[in-house]
């Protein structure tokens, strides 16, 4: 892999937030107005519930901000690659002599700036307006995001790789696809709300360990390391899995021309 | 030899785009590959690449085989198609920077103004990509296609999108570079003239098939027509000319 060729890359995207108000205000606007509702919602709930409603209930912005950093890392990978299919320049990455890993690899530091900036600013917003301080997870927090992160990028990668198959059929994956795992990672209730039938499922995924140790720091202060392990190792898992599945697809690919003709039309 | 194309075969769902392609392209050479709207140039052009696989036979480019030198073999050259753009929200400078970058072009500031001045786009430097003319941008492609110094230059009909007299300027200083630099060119035209204007051999393809190939005079001749069109017409009405054609020059 080289560093020059991922720098060249991460540039060609930041450059166009650079360029384009509407691609900051985009990064910007969605988080803002989800924090908005959930915190309102939040604050409603622990008005009309008075001492029902344990002040846990707080745990809903966190969700929320946590659910918007694994979102980010997904999008960094999969949107990145669809600028490239709508601005028709797909075709000029992938005759220069850049590497599929170097391509993913620029996607993956995209989406490491953009949890960084989107993180601070929800965290920030989140205290201004709802005295919610994530902060109080205190360094746990670096690996809980960590987490989340690679879990985006696996999505991500699987997602790319529908998309080079299926072509413009299947764009709307990019967004999709994190809303059919949201239900079962328990990012606003605990696991025990699903079905007994749906709670292996759940536990199967990274995500569920790091919301359920989330509300167990907020509510215990003590960290649920053991979560943190397990959602480390089922992203291990799913990252190599979702790497293969990459590398097969773009053989696919390759094999009946997808590529060229995605990067073409 | 830059390029070296051995019996290359390629079917889709059991239809044959590229049918024992072989052929091969000297240094300083400008080959042109024609036919129709489906004979193969493009897949050709994109199994040079490395972006399609082959599903029988050899590709070498600078001597070494694309399915297991890809990245070395791109570094050495270049790709510019009428159907691929640049990104258009990012200044002219921006993406030649990228590129640049991704070729690892030392000086790229001077290498890019000194291509832009080439293709007299220098006073677009700062503007937005997307505000260009079809002109402008093809020209801006053309810079791309040039940034890293190839020695070898795909172009998959570059001045597809060029009114008559910028077509013309184009050519002319791709002839020039062409000739300075030593560059090989492989070059995909549906315009003729132009072909015959440019190129130093051509190859006619047909449902993936070669069927005719050497200078164009010398095809023009073969043929028994006036043009390389009536060549193309020719060849397109009767796919079965093969049989009746000459064994081409080696």
């Amino acid at each position: 892999m080289s560093f020059r060729r991922i720098n060249a890359l991460l540039l060609r995207y930041l450059l166009l937030y650079r360029q384009s108000w509407t691609r900051i205000m985009e990064i910007f606007f969605w988080p803002v107005m989800d924090l908005l509702v959930w915190g309102f919602l939040t604050a409603y709930l622990l008005k009309i519930g008075s001492n029902n409603v344990p002040a846990l209930i707080t745990f809903l912005i966190g969700s929320m901000i946590f659910w918007d950093l694994l979102y980010r890392a997904q999008q960094s990978v999969t949107i990145s690659f669809l600028e490239d299919v709508w601005a028709r320049n797909l075709l000029n990455i992938f005759v220069a002599p850049v590497t599929v890993s170097e391509f993913l690899t620029a996607t993956f530091a995209l989406g490491v700036i953009k949890v960084l900036v989107n993180g601070l600013v929800l965290a920030l917003l989140a205290w201004l307006l709802y005295a919610f301080n994530i902060f109080q997870l205190g360094f746990t927090l670096i690996p809980f995001v960590l987490s989340l992160m690679l879990m985006g990028w696996a999505m991500g990668m699987v997602t790319v790789a529908l998309i080079m198959r299926w072509g413009h059929a299947a764009e709307a994956l990019a967004w999709g696809i994190p809303f059919l795992v949201q239900p079962l990672s328990a990012v606003f209730y605990p696991v025990s709300v699903l079905p007994v039938w749906l709670q292996p499922i759940a536990w199967a995924l990274p995500s569920t360990y790091v919301f359920e140790g989330m509300r167990q720091v907020l509510a215990t202060g003590i960290v649920p390391w053991h979560m943190f392990w397990w959602s480390l190792g089922l992203n291990a898992v799913y990252l190599i899995a979702a790497a293969v599945f990459f590398r097969y697809m773009f053989g696919v690919v390759r094999e009946k021309g997808l590529l060229a003709k995605l990067g073409m039309e | 030899m830059v390029i070296e194309v051995h019996d290359l075969v390629k079917k889709f769902n059991g239809t044959t785009a590229v049918d024992r392609l072989s052929f091969t392209a000297q240094r300083g050479e400008i080959l042109g590959l024609l036919g129709p709207n489906g004979a193969g140039k493009t897949t050709a052009i994109q199994m040079l690449l490395g972006i399609i696989e082959p599903t029988a036979g050899s590709i070498r480019v600078f001597g070494q085989d694309i399915a297991t030198h890809r990245q070395a073999i791109l570094q050495r050259l270049n790709f510019s198609s009428a159907y691929v753009s640049l990104p258009q929200n990012l200044r002219v400078m921006d993406n030649l920077r990228v590129f640049a970058g991704i070729y690892g072009v030392a000086n790229w500031r001077e290498k890019a103004m000194e291509l832009l001045r080439l293709f007299e786009i220098d006073g677009l430097a700062t503007r937005k990509t997307g505000q260009l003319s079809s002109g402008e941008s093809t020209r801006l492609h053309l810079c791309k296609a040039l940034l890293n110094d190839p020695e070898l230059l795909l172009l998959d009909e570059p001045t597809a999108s060029l009114d008559p007299d910028i077509a013309d300027k184009v050519r002319k200083l791709l002839r020039r570079i062409q000739r300075e630099r030593g560059i090989t060119v492989l070059y995909t035209s549906h315009n003729m003239r132009e072909i015959e204007e440019i190129c130093d051999r051509v190859i006619f393809l047909h449902h993936g098939r070669k069927m005719a190939e050497g200078p164009p005079r010398e095809v023009i001749a073969r043929f028994n027509q006036q043009t390389l069109e009536q060549v193309f017409i020719r060849i397109v009405r009767d796919g079965e000319l093969q049989s009746a054609e000459p064994k081409s020059n080696p």
